[in-house]
């Protein structure tokens, strides 16, 4: 039996629906469904945030680990705040949310600070924001409440997936031309597994995939030197120990030197000697595994990718098409974002600016990432709520 | 959908609706298990690869931190100084300045480098360089701004510092040579290691050290360089050092003092004035060179910086070639100076006896050849020691003729003529003593006429005026006395210090008797070749003998039309002007030799020279190694020597240059 789609079904879906009961919507009631264990395991991954900062800043609070205490706590209050919100408000929010954050990836192409060679950071309210995180949240979302409203039977019309697709790929151009290729790759592999878990069929699928190596090669082309450098001294770091290969020569040195029981906490030679670069960023985790060990070091790996699944199991449980992909989409976010951290730490593919969320130092990651976990929660608080048909879609 | 409603599509539709593929949930519960699985995979990977990260190559990787944590720096030791006998510093270090910029530490370079040119000077040339520096360099490498600021350039830069951020000074050293001409030849100089340096001595790359590359710096580097010493750091990734793990003390170079007296040497620069030649003053009795000069001369001081191109080609294209030390480099004819030792040579292997008289009409038949003497009137008939005294040319032509050439080489190599001389300096030339030997060697046939110009230190005789200093500090004192420099290392006197252990040479002293008398007739007695080289001291009389040597064949017809006058020549066709001697006459202590180049006459050019730098040997009398009361580094002209030189009233017998050469022969 469908349980979407066709219009001459709805009156059954509606009976459905009324079979069902209602979820209560007092927001005491709301509170008690948010999933406390995972956030708890959130605030575990913020601690040892915490815990990693501490020692990069030399045994001392100041200057990374209190400040990114202060932004964790707003960022959990917003979360809670965030899981309360009804899918509907958020499926309303999606189109203004996505719009916002697409105008800011071009403001920031415009007038954007310029940091390591690249554009990425624009000044808000005296804060400094990089739009193209917040751009990923806009598009998981945009893309859910799309996907959702067209339904996964009409997955198979290829007309309906222009759109997506063109929605997909303009916050991507955009930050390719920031040029941010990490972050650029990330967006656009969210809104591929977006797609995919969305029911795209599989001759889709092959249709779209056979072009691109071709499409590869192209990029390479156009890639900026400094990007091609990253490419070239991942492949031969010792070309340049000192200049473009120092981060990952030294990151595996520091790692390496870990050991399985680490050299122990604030003991790290390399990190508290300031051989490893932005060590309290994007190669934090080199810190820990170099203080805590492969023991360590895994034990990470494990919280992390327990948040992941946990993230996964969260969409699959859910009743309805928006909340799976909201939870398919931020915990894809999550996971790309990890996966490419640790894989650049470790030397497995060329370094770029990506950090390891809640664990790294910087505000407007954590936020953004906050964010996302309360869409997230938010789809678990209303993993009960059922599609509708698509005529009586009310909130369309 | 547009194909729902055909038969064909709705037979495959019910077969579908019969499964819930379509079912959004369980295509996406499907699907997001197939993403899970993929995100398992890649973290099992990645934790697969810190495993190998860290455990199994732990150990190799935990190596390099080490190595990344300690820093391990050379330390430049500093170079040995030059003294010369009394402790007066030739070759110095002095504390020098330069501006480094540190790129880390600045956030506008040009700006900062604008601000510094307003206080030090940059030229284009400087900010090319540093510009290149600051492309190829890593941002954490200071960059030279600036080398050897002076002490108020660093005081200007310090007082500003506030506004030149990521500038900062460092102290270094440069090699000073205070008394700058006037010992370049044998102090030499030192300059930047190039590559091959480095190659083969890789401590030569540390910033500030320096290769000799001539003189005694060149010759004595391996005790001037010393040893660098190491310190071994903590250091950060940025490479500021934390702290100080090791240090292990490096040795300074040896300090070396030398036989030179600094201020003979100015005395005898003085009197050269701007001529074009070279003058040795030796102890006679060890070999010790208290003075040797060389003019023109130039500042070794430039090469510590590099010598500009425009100063170099000056100095190369220069036809007085002032980068040459002539008193070990430059070859001449040593002309009458060379009698003495064929005379030595034919009363050692007993082909004359001093007694023995020729008669000199003035000129010498041999083979068809006819050879002049340098007084057409001729001498009549002398002995050994007044052919000597009259520097007679006929009777050593006749005496090299009974002699032959192999008994001359071997007395002249005795003496140190036509052989390599031990002193401690680079290019050091030994001159040619030919032999027919020698000559077919080369390629040509030996023949009598070779043998009598030989004879009077013409033809194929080359000598050098350290080589002359030699021999006649030989002769003087009959002792096989060696050239050499080096008084002192690390306060050890040298060995050849002592004036008392030196060996005796090969020849009776009854010989070397013969040939002081007729040197001493030569300064001291009426008729005399070199009146002027008279010294006016009371109670020490000076032996001598003058050269003139040809360096341009002079044509039969030119020298019989009695107007031939060398003065009248252009300067480079000039005869070279020489003279040798020692005093004092009864105990000799020291001994000069002059050579000027195209000075035209020994007697008149070279003697008179080499009287005023004996008189001034004598009166300082540094072998007595009693630290004489210094006068100024730059004296003025002693009131004495200037005051009873011989006038030229007094009845000088001009000795027009020796007219014979190899240019005599038809």
């Amino acid at each position: 039996m469908r349980r979407n789609g066709m219009n001459t079904f709805g009156f059954l879906k509606s009976d459905r629906r009324l079979l069902r009961a209602e979820p209560d919507f007092r927001p005491m009631a709301r509170l008690l469904q948010v999933n406390w264990l995972y956030v708890l395991l959130v605030c575990v991954l913020a601690g040892v945030g915490y815990i990693a900062l501490y020692s990069a800043g030399g045994g001392s609070a100041k200057p990374f680990a209190g400040p990114q205490m202060v932004r964790f706590g707003f960022g959990l209050v917003m979360m809670i705040a965030v899981s309360l919100v009804s899918p509907r408000i958020l499926r309303m929010a999606s189109m203004p949310i996505y719009l916002l954050s697409v105008t800011l990836l071009a403001l920031v192409l415009r007038m954007g600070h310029v940091g390591k060679g690249a554009e990425r950071w624009i000044n808000l309210a005296g804060m400094q924001f990089q739009p193209s995180e917040f751009a990923k949240i806009g598009l998981v979302l945009m893309l859910a409440t799309w996907f959702h409203r067209i339904g996964n039977e009409r997955m198979g019309n290829p007309l309906r997936l222009v759109l997506p697709a063109l929605l997909t790929l303009l916050p991507v151009l955009l930050v390719l031309k920031e040029p941010n290729l990490g972050t650029a790759t990330i967006i656009g592999l969210i809104g591929a597994t977006l797609f995919f878990a969305a029911g795209m069929r599989l001759w889709q699928i092959v249709l779209l995939a056979a072009p691109l190596p071709f499409m590869g090669k192209l990029i390479y082309s156009h890639l900026h030197d400094y990007q091609k450098a990253r490419i070239d001294t991942f492949l031969h770091p010792e070309h340049d120990p000192l200049g473009a290969g120092y981060n990952i020569i030294q990151s595996k040195i520091a790692l390496g030197s870990g050991g399985m029981w680490g050299e122990g906490y604030l003991h790290g030679s390399q990190g508290q000697l300031n051989f490893l670069p932005e060590k309290q960023t994007d190669f934090i985790f080199t810190m820990i595994g170099e203080e805590w060990g492969f023991v360590g070091g895994i034990a990470v790996i494990t919280l992390l990718g327990t948040l992941v699944m946990g993230g996964m199991l969260i969409a699959i449980r859910s009743r309805n098409q928006f909340g799976r992909l909201l939870g398919l989409g931020i915990a894809m976010d999550f996971f790309l974002y990890c996966a490419v951290n640790l894989s650049m730490v470790m030397g497995v593919i060329p370094v770029g600016g990506v950090p390891l969320p809640l664990i790294s130092y910087g505000g407007s990651a954590m936020l953004t990432m906050m964010f996302g976990f309360g869409l997230l929660m938010s789809a678990w608080v209303h993993r009960n709520e059922r599609d509708p048909g698509t005529e009586d879609d009310d909130d369309d | 959908m547009f194909s729902r409603n055909t038969p064909f599509r709705s037979r495959i539709r019910q077969k579908h609706q019969a499964e819930p593929v379509r079912s959004g949930r369980g295509v996406f519960a499907r699907r997001a298990l197939l993403v899970m699985a993929v995100q398992a995979g890649v973290l099992g990977v990645l934790g697969r690869r810190l495993y190998n990260l860290q455990v199994v190559d732990g150990e190799h990787l935990r190596q390099l931190a080490e190595r990344n944590r300690t820093s391990k720096r050379l330390l430049a030791p500093a170079r040995g100084t030059i003294h010369d006998r009394f402790g007066i510093a030739l070759a110095d270090n002095k504390v020098s300045w330069r501006a480094l910029l540190m790129p880390e530490e600045t956030t506008d370079i040009p700006a900062v480098i604008e601000r510094f040119s307003q206080i030090v000077p940059l030229d284009e040339h400087d900010r090319a360089r540093i510009e290149r520096d600051l492309r190829h360099v890593h941002k954490y490498v200071p960059v030279t701004l600036h080398e050897f600021l002076s002490w108020d350039d660093m005081a200007r830069i310090e007082l500003n510092a506030p506004s030149l951020p990521g500038v900062l000074v460092d102290v270094g050293s440069t090699r000073l040579y205070p008394f700058k001409d006037l010992t370049a030849h044998i102090v030499g100089y030192v300059a930047p290691p190039n590559e091959e340096d480095v190659a083969k001595d890789t401590t030569l790359s540390l910033p500030g050290m320096r290769v000799g590359r001539a003189g005694i710096e060149q010759t004595q580097e391996a005790s001037l360089r010393g040893k660098p010493g190491s310190v071994e750091m903590e250091v950060n990734a940025v490479g500021r050092v934390i702290g100080e793990i090791d240090r292990v003390e490096g040795q300074q170079g040896e300090d070396v003092r030398l036989t030179l007296d600094s201020v003979l040497q100015q005395q005898v620069l003085s009197h050269l004035e701007d001529r074009v030649a070279s003058a040795v003053v030796m102890d006679c009795r060890n070999g010790e060179v208290m003075a040797m000069v060389s003019t023109p001369s130039f500042d070794p001081s430039l090469f510590d910086s590099g010598v500009s191109h425009a100063q170099w080609n000056e100095w190369a294209n220069d036809p007085r070639t002032p980068l040459v030390d002539k008193a070990v480099s430059g070859l001449y004819p040593p002309g009458s100076t060379f009698k003495p030792a064929v005379a030595l040579a034919a009363l050692k292997a007993g082909s004359v006896t001093a007694q023995d008289r020729f008669n000199c009409p003035g000129y010498y038949d041999l083979g068809g050849v006819r050879f002049h003497c340098w007084n057409r009137w001729g001498h009549g008939l002398i002995n050994m020691r007044e052919g000597l005294k009259y520097s007679c040319d006929v009777y050593f032509y006749e005496v090299a003729r009974r002699c032959g050439m192999d008994p001359i080489q071997a007395v002249g190599n005795a003496m140190g003529l036509g052989v390599k001389l031990g002193i401690e300096l680079p290019h050091v030339h030994s001159g040619v003593i030919p032999t027919p030997e020698w000559r077919q060697k080369h390629g040509f046939h030996w023949n009598g006429g070779d043998t009598v110009n030989a004879g009077i230190g013409q033809g194929f005789v080359q000598v050098t005026p350290l080589a002359l200093a030699t021999y006649v500090s030989r002769i003087a004192s009959g002792r096989d006395v060696q050239p050499h420099l080096l008084r002192a290392a690390r306060d050890q006197l040298s060995a050849m210090a002592s004036v008392d252990d030196v060996g005796k040479v090969d020849l009776s002293p009854e010989y070397l008797d013969v040939v002081r008398g007729g040197m001493f007739a030569v300064v001291n007695e009426p008729h005399g070749s070199a009146p002027k080289a008279r010294l006016d001291l009371p109670g020490i009389q000076m032996a001598g003998k003058t050269g003139s040597a040809q360096v341009r064949h002079v044509s039969r017809a030119l020298r019989e039309s009695g107007h031939f006058n060398s003065m009248n020549l252009p300067w480079e066709y000039r005869p070279h002007a020489l003279f040798i001697c020692f005093a004092p006459y009864d105990n000799p202590k020291y001994a000069v030799s002059v050579v000027v180049e195209h000075g035209n006459a020994g007697a008149d050019e070279a003697a008179p020279l080499a009287k005023l730098i004996m008189t001034d040997t004598l009166l300082r009398d540094p072998a007595s190694d009693v630290r004489p009361p210094a006068p100024s580094v730059v004296p003025p002209p002693s009131p004495v020597a200037e005051g009873t030189m011989p006038s030229q009233t007094a009845p000088a017998q001009a000795a027009p240059p020796e007219q014979t050469g190899p240019g005599v022969a038809q």
